[in-house]
């Protein structure tokens, strides 16, 4: 997971790599603006003391587990609304897209129905469809140059009237196939939980030792070593504790996995290959980024396939927590959420700002409110007042302190 | 060489060459065809008659993907840098060092990019992992300078690289542009500004509506000559300027 936050990266280039000055500097950079995740830290803990006042349920094990269900589908779809946030355009057509998704992967393992394909098969179909829709629309919008924002509005329509004309008859499909339901509903043997905890945490030190050493080898300045370790326990706490505290109920939830997995793989492919830091150029010049002879269009059209398959991963996600697929597939609220996950993640609108890894944090925010408020038994019409508001918040942060960092010379 | 726009000519059969380890500077008042000439040679626009000689041979340049296989780098006006990147992304953007699977080299690039701006005593930039955004703008123009310089490039054109700068950073990336100069670059330097010009350039071109006006050694003109060039052209002067 690329866990660097801008100001984290800046201290680690300062030449005194001692404690006290990296304090110092992260420091000045909190009072020039720049937070880094300190808001969505504040917002996640904020959120789970009240919602624990409210109900005992709320910090509970089975709550956890729960949760992750819950917040899953939209978290992945989330992932892909930051890419194309990152180019500066905007994708309106990923709730429906996952609908589609979903209806391609119950069509396709229907018994009896003439098509029907192995569960995992029918998943890549799902997959592979969300990823051509999304290589049309970015046609129409890095090829011929209409605005995403009604490319995707027109797909917003169109594919909600594929789903009413694909489920028209009988109006839902149910879903038989283990391997697609076992997608959202498989838990972790206790001890796989344990030894992916233990993995992950391995890997992720040796990743982070393994820059640490070839920094250091080529002679380049490196962060304090000290504040590497402390990041590698942290994240280590935090997973053994995810598996310690699932395993008191059933177990670690296979689609928990698959997030994190989905958000490790992203964060790679933006911060760590040539196709993403092209991504980042193409949002922030798109000028610059064709004249030094990347191809804007290309990049474009790939990242709308990026958002078109997270789409269809999040409909299989959803399809499989309902174990079917109906006519409200793909609607509701999952494509606000969905881009609310990112922006609240710190995902700037405006394009070449923010972190795969936001849209995980973002997530478990509206994740979080969602179950609360359903627990705590307030209405829907507190939890769309609730969410907005966060939203607005979100954005409205992130505004003022892009000013401020901009004032500072940041 | 030309070029049209519709039923604009833009350049009309201009002549133009720079040699290397010299600075050449091209100069015209707006609308003279600089920025067209620039972007014809870039690949940007195609050119519609005559040819581009590169080391002799005849080229034709589709895109600036394969000017910059050639060795031909134009530093724009505008800088071409992305404010969201570093110092490092900048300088590597588009031609990122990359292993087989696509994966960054970070820690190469970020060497190198150090070296490029130690060769050419670029002193003024505290962390190449700063991001652009936060640099001044003589910093900026160092920055696509030094871009220029990392690809080992023969030619590099910069557009009126000290437009919008102050006096001391000026005078910075004037002295970058001796340093290119001497390192065996072509240099082709465009601007208005008639003392930077004197200052930098070993000859100068003139463009005047879309036509070449004349090559002047700098040693052998006046400010008040050139002036003459770009603003009412060779037949006026025509008498003095004998090149």
């Amino acid at each position: 997971m690329s866990t660097a936050a801008p100001a984290e990266v800046q201290a680690a280039a300062l030449e005194d790599t001692s404690l006290r000055s990296i304090m110092r500097a992260r420091w000045d950079a909190l009072r020039s603006g720049d937070v880094g995740s300190l808001p969505v830290i504040i917002g996640i803990v904020a959120i789970t003391l009240f919602f624990t006042s409210k109900s005992g349920i709320f910090f509970s094990a089975v709550n956890f587990t729960n949760l992750i269900g819950q917040m899953a589908g939209t978290t992945v779809i989330a992932f892909g609304v930051v890419f194309v946030l990152l180019i500066g355009e905007i994708d309106l057509s990923i709730g429906f897209v996952s609908g589609v998704a979903g209806v391609v992967v119950a069509e396709l393992q229907l018994p009896g129905s003439g098509h029907q394909v192995p569960g995992l098969i029918a998943i890549a179909a799902a997959l592979a469809a969300g990823a051509a829709i999304g290589a049309v629309q970015g046609s129409f919008v890095a090829l011929i140059g209409v605005p995403s924002f009604v490319v995707t509005l027109a797909g917003l329509l169109a594919w909600q009237g594929v789903i009413l004309q694909a489920l028209g008859t009988q109006g839902v499909i149910g879903i038989q196939d283990k391997q697609i339901n076992d997608i959202s509903n498989y838990v972790l043997p206790k001890n796989i939980g344990w030894a992916i905890a233990i993995i992950f945490s391995v890997g992720y030190a040796a990743a982070v030792f393994g820059s640490f050493i070839a920094r250091r080898r080529a002679g380049l300045r490196t962060g304090n070593p000290v504040l590497a370790a402390l990041r590698v326990l942290f994240f280590s706490a935090l997973a053994i504790a995810a598996v310690a505290v699932s395993n008191h109920t059933r177990g670690f939830p296979l689609v928990g996995l698959i997030v994190l997995f989905l958000v490790v793989l992203g964060s790679y492919v933006a911060g760590r290959t040539t196709f993403g830091r092209h991504v980042y150029a193409v949002g922030g010049s798109a000028e610059a980024a064709r004249r030094a002879g990347i191809n804007v269009k290309l990049i474009r059209i790939y990242v709308f396939m990026i958002s078109g398959a997270m789409a269809g991963m999040g409909g299989v996600i959803f399809a499989s927590r309902l174990n079917s697929v109906d006519l409200t597939a793909g609607g509701g609220t999952i494509l606000l959420d969905s881009i609310s996950a990112a922006v609240i993640g710190g995902v700037s609108l405006f394009g070449g700002r923010g972190r795969v890894s936001g849209a995980l944090f973002g997530g478990l925010i509206i994740g979080m409110i969602a179950n609360g408020i359903d627990l705590v038994g307030y209405t829907d019409a507190v939890k769309f007042i609730t969410t907005g508001v966060i939203l607005l918040a979100a954005v409205t942060l992130d505004t003022v302190l892009r000013r401020r960092q901009a004032a500072a010379g940041r | 060489m030309s070029k049209r726009f519709g039923s604009v000519e833009a350049l009309n059969e201009v002549d133009f060459e720079a040699r290397d380890g010299e600075v050449m500077a091209l100069v015209g008042d707006n609308g003279a065809g600089k920025s067209t000439l620039i972007k014809c040679v870039a690949g940007i626009y195609s050119i519609d008659g005559g040819q581009v000689l590169f080391e002799g041979e005849p080229v034709t340049i589709h895109g600036p993907k394969e000017a910059a296989k050639l060795g031909i780098e134009v530093v724009y006006q505008d800088l071409a840098l992305c404010d969201n990147l570093d110092v490092v992304q900048n300088m590597f953007l588009g031609r990122e060092a990359h292993d087989p699977i696509f994966r960054l080299k970070e820690a190469s690039m970020e060497h190198r990019t150090a070296e490029t701006l130690k060769s050419l005593a670029v002193t003024t930039i505290k962390s190449v992992r700063q991001p652009v955004a936060s640099l001044s703008g003589g910093q900026r123009q160092s920055v696509a300078v030094a871009r220029a310089v990392l690809w080992n490039n023969r030619v590099v054109f910069l557009d009126e690289p000290t437009a919008a700068l102050g006096v001391a950073q000026t005078r910075q990336v004037l002295a970058l542009v001796k340093r290119l100069a001497e390192q065996g670059l072509a240099v082709v330097f465009v601007s208005h500004n008639l003392v930077d010009i004197f200052e930098v350039a070993d000859r100068i071109t003139v463009l005047r509506l879309g036509r070449d006006v004349g090559v002047y050694e700098r040693a052998r003109t006046t400010e008040q000559e050139i002036v003459q060039a770009i603003t009412v052209g060779k037949a006026a002067v025509a008498g003095e300027a004998a090149t």
